[in-house]
C-alpha cells in the first residue's frame, strides 16, 4: 500500500511518503491529501519521498498535480528525492504531461436525437425501397441466365431457416390451440354451444393465429440469422470480396435467402394449421366430449376452405418482409461491433412490426373482397 | 538480472497435434525478448499460456516466481495487473473511443478521480506519439499505426513491468513499423518495462531484441542473442535468417 503521513514542524510541514505507489493502491494517499494537505494555505511544505518503494506514472502525475494545486495557494513546496528511480520517474512524467487534458463523451440533446432518428429513419426507408429493388432487378435478370441461379444456397436456406424451424412452430401452434380452445371450452359450454368449438377454432387458427405465430416465430429465429450472418460477412470484408471478385452479393447471399423463405412460409403455415387444429381436437374431447370423427366432420361442413387459402396467401408476403428487412439490416452493419447487436435486434423489432401491419391490411382488404 | 518469466518443459497438445513437446526458456528482467519461428509452431500458443489465456497443459510456467496454474482467482488478477497485453489485431473495443479504451481499467480497478484519470490517459497518448485531439476518435476512424499505438496506450494503462507484444508491426507500413520499434526501446527505458514479443519482422528483430527463442517443430532450436542463434544450424534459421547480416 501507498502510505502519506503528515507531520508538522513548527511553521512547516512534511509529508512523509513510503510505500508502493501505484495507480492500483492509491487509494489512501489520494484520502489524505483531499482532507489534510489541499486545504493548506500559505505554509512551507516538503515532501520526503525517500521511503517510496515503487513509484509509478499515475502517481507521479498525482503528485505533480497536488503540488501545483498546493503552489497555487500560496504555498511553498520542496520536494526531497534521493532515490534516482523516483527522481527520473517524476521528472520524465513532468515532460509529458497534459494538465488541462479532457476528453468529453459527447452526449447528444432531445432535439439532436430526434432530428438524427428522424433522418436515419428516413435513409433507412430509402435504403430499403433501393435494396427492394435491386432484388428484384436481380430476380429480373435471372430470367435471361436462369442457370446461374444459386439453387445449392436455396435449399441450404430453406433447410436452415424452415426445415429446421418445422418443431419449435408446430409445438407452439400446439399449444396455442390447446389454450384457445380451453378458454373458449368454458364459455362455451355455458350456452351448450359445445360444437361450435370447432367453427371457431377452424376459422381462427387457419386465417389468423398460424400465419401470425409462424411468422413471429421466423422472424425471431431465422430473420435474426440472416441480420447477423450478412452483418459478420459486411464485416469482415466478405461481401466486398466477392464484389471485387465480379460475383454479384445479391444473387448469392440475397435472393437465395428471401426466395427459400417465401417459398417455406406456406408450408411452415400448413404445419402450423394441422398442429393447432390437433391441439383444440384434444382439448374439445376432453372438456366437451366432441370425439374426433365428430370433429373432423363439423370441421368439413362449417370451415370453408377459403379460410386456408387466406392463411396461406399472406405466408409469402410475411417471409419477403421479414428477409428483406433481415438481410437489409445485415447489410447495414458497419465496422464496430455494437452495429452488429443493434441491427439484429431492429431486424426482429421491425420485421415483427411489419408482419403485424401487413396482416391488418390483409385483413381489411380480403373482408372487403367477401373473403 | 531477476529471472521474471521461467518456462519449464511445456507439452501442448491440441488433439493428435503436438504444438509444444518440452519447451523451456528464462526471460529476465528487462530484457526484451522474442518468440521466432514458422508460422504454426506455437509461439502465440506459448505466450497465451503465458499471459493466463490458455491453460498449461503438462510442465510449469513461472510468472514473477509464481507458478501460473497453481493461482487463486485473486493471485490471478493481481498478476493481471502488472502486465499488458498488445494483441495482434489491437483487439480495442470499437463502442468506445480512444481515451475510453485507455481509460477503462484505470475507471474500473483505481479510486483515481475522473480529472486525474483524463490527466494519466494524456500522458499514455503523449509518450506513444499521439496527439490530445486523437483521444475522442473511435477506432473506426484510425489509421493501422495508429490503432497499434492506441492499444499500446491502453497495454501500458497501469504501468505494467512486463508487456506482451504480438506481432506489434505485422500489417503497418515500413516506416510505422521502424517508428513503431523506436517506440518500444523508447519505452522500455522510460518505463522500465520487460518485454516479451512474437515477431516475424526481420528489421525489428535486429533491432530491438536483446535475447530471442527460436521454435521449431516444438522444441526450442536456438535462444540467446542474434549472434548465439545464428551460429546454430537449423533449417528454419538458416532460411529466415537467410539475408540477414549482424
Amino acid at each position: 500500500m501507498a502510505h502519506l503521513k503528515v507531520i508538522r514542524e513548527d511553521s512547516t510541514l512534511r509529508l512523509h511518503c513510503s510505500g508502493r505507489w501505484d495507480a492500483l493502491r492509491l487509494a489512501s494517499v489520494i484520502e489524505t491529501m483531499q482532507a489534510e494537505v489541499l486545504p493548506i494555505r500559505n505554509t512551507v511544505i516538503t515532501f520526503d519521498l525517500d521511503a517510496i518503494t515503487h513509484f509509478d506514472t499515475a502517481a507521479a502525475l498525482l503528485l505533480h498535480r497536488d503540488i501545483r494545486t498546493l503552489e497555487a495557494n500560496g504555498n511553498e513546496v520542496t520536494l526531497k528525492i534521493e532515490d534516482s528511480a523516483v527522481r527520473r520517474m517524476f521528472e520524465m512524467v513532468g515532460r509529458h504531461a497534459h494538465p488541462e487534458a479532457t476528453f468529453v463523451t459527447k452526449m447528444p440533446g432531445m432535439l439532436e436525437s430526434v432530428g438524427v432518428a428522424t433522418v436515419e429513419f428516413i435513409q433507412d426507408t430509402k435504403g430499403l425501397l433501393a435494396f427492394v429493388g435491386e432484388t428484384s432487378w436481380t430476380f429480373v435478370r435471372l430470367f435471361s441466365s436462369p442457370r446461374t441461379f444459386r439453387w445449392r444456397e436455396m435449399l441450404f436456406q430453406m433447410n436452415e431457416s424452415a426445415i429446421k424451424a418445422l418443431w419449435i412452430i408446430a409445438l407452439t401452434m400446439f399449444l396455442v390451440g390447446v389454450v384457445v380452445a380451453y378458454q373458449s371450452a368454458v364459455q362455451l359450454k355455458t350456452y351448450g354451444a359445445n360444437i361450435f368449438i370447432v367453427d371457431m377454432l377452424g376459422i381462427s387458427i387457419l386465417r389468423e393465429l398460424a400465419p401470425m405465430l409462424t411468422a413471429i416465430v421466423v422472424a425471431g429465429r431465422s430473420g435474426s440469422a440472416f441480420a447477423a450472418q450478412i452483418g459478420v460477412m459486411k464485416m469482415t470484408e466478405e461481401i466486398d470480396a466477392m464484389r471485387t471478385m465480379g460475383l454479384d452479393p445479391f444473387a448469392f447471399l440475397v435472393l437465395p435467402r428471401i426466395l427459400a423463405l417465401m417459398v417455406m412460409m406456406p408450408v411452415l403455415i400448413f404445419f402450423a394449421d394441422v398442429a393447432g387444429v390437433v391441439g383444440g381436437m384434444v382439448v374439445a374431447n376432453i372438456e366437451l366430449d366432441i370425439t374426433m370423427t365428430l370433429f373432423l366432420e363439423r370441421f368439413r361442413e362449417a370451415v370453408d376452405i377459403k379460410h386456408f387459402w387466406v392463411g396461406m396467401i399472406k405466408g409469402p408476403f410475411f417471409a419477403a418482409f421479414i428477409a428483406f428487412i433481415g438481410i437489409y439490416r445485415g447489410m447495414l452493419v458497419k465496422s464496430d461491433t455494437e452495429s452488429i447487436g443493434l441491427n439484429t435486434t431492429k431486424s426482429v423489432v421491425e420485421a415483427i412490426f411489419a408482419v403485424i401491419i401487413l396482416d391488418a391490411f390483409f385483413s381489411i382488404i380480403f373482408t372487403n373482397l367477401g373473403f | 538480472m531477476a529471472c521474471i518469466i521461467k518456462v519449464d518443459d511445456v507439452v501442448t497438445r491440441f488433439g493428435d497435434r503436438l504444438v509444444h513437446d518440452g519447451i523451456s526458456l528464462n526471460i529476465a528482467s528487462g530484457e526484451i525478448y522474442g518468440l521466432l519461428g514458422p508460422s504454426g509452431c506455437g509461439k502465440s500458443t506459448l505466450m497465451r499460456e503465458m499471459i493466463l489465456l490458455e491453460p498449461v497443459q503438462s510442465g510449469s510456467i513461472r510468472l514473477f516466481g509464481d507458478d501460473v496454474s497453481a493461482l487463486s482467482h485473486g493471485e490471478e488478477q493481481w498478476l493481471r495487473g502488472r502486465w499488458g497485453v498488445l494483441f495482434q489485431s489491437n483487439a480495442l473495443f470499437t463502442s468506445l473511443c480512444v481515451a475510453e479504451n485507455i481509460a477503462l481499467v484505470l475507471k474500473e480497478s483505481t479510486t483515481l478521480s475522473p480529472v486525474m484519470i483524463d490527466e494519466v490517459v494524456a500522458f499514455k497518448l503523449d509518450i506513444v506519439g499521439l496527439s490530445q485531439r486523437d483521444g475522442e476518435l473511435y477506432p473506426s476512424q484510425l489509421s493501422g499505426g495508429m490503432k497499434r499505438k492506441v492499444a499500446l496506450a491502453r497495454a501500458l494503462a497501469i504501468d505494467p513491468t512486463l508487456l506482451f507484444l504480438d506481432e506489434p508491426t505485422s500489417g503497418l507500413d515500413p516506416i510505422s513499423a521502424r517508428e513503431f520499434d523506436a517506440l518500444i526501446l523508447r519505452l522500455r527505458d522510460m518505463l522500465q518495462l520487460t518485454i516479451v514479443m512474437v515477431s516475424h519482422d526481420l528489421v525489428s528483430i535486429r533491432t530491438t531484441l536483446d535475447r530471442m527463442a527460436v521454435m521449431d517443430e516444438g522444441r526450442i532450436a536456438a535462444e540467446g542473442t542474434l549472434e548465439e542463434v545464428l551460429q546454430v544450424d537449423n533449417p528454419f534459421i538458416r532460411s529466415f535468417f537467410g539475408g540477414v547480416s549482424v
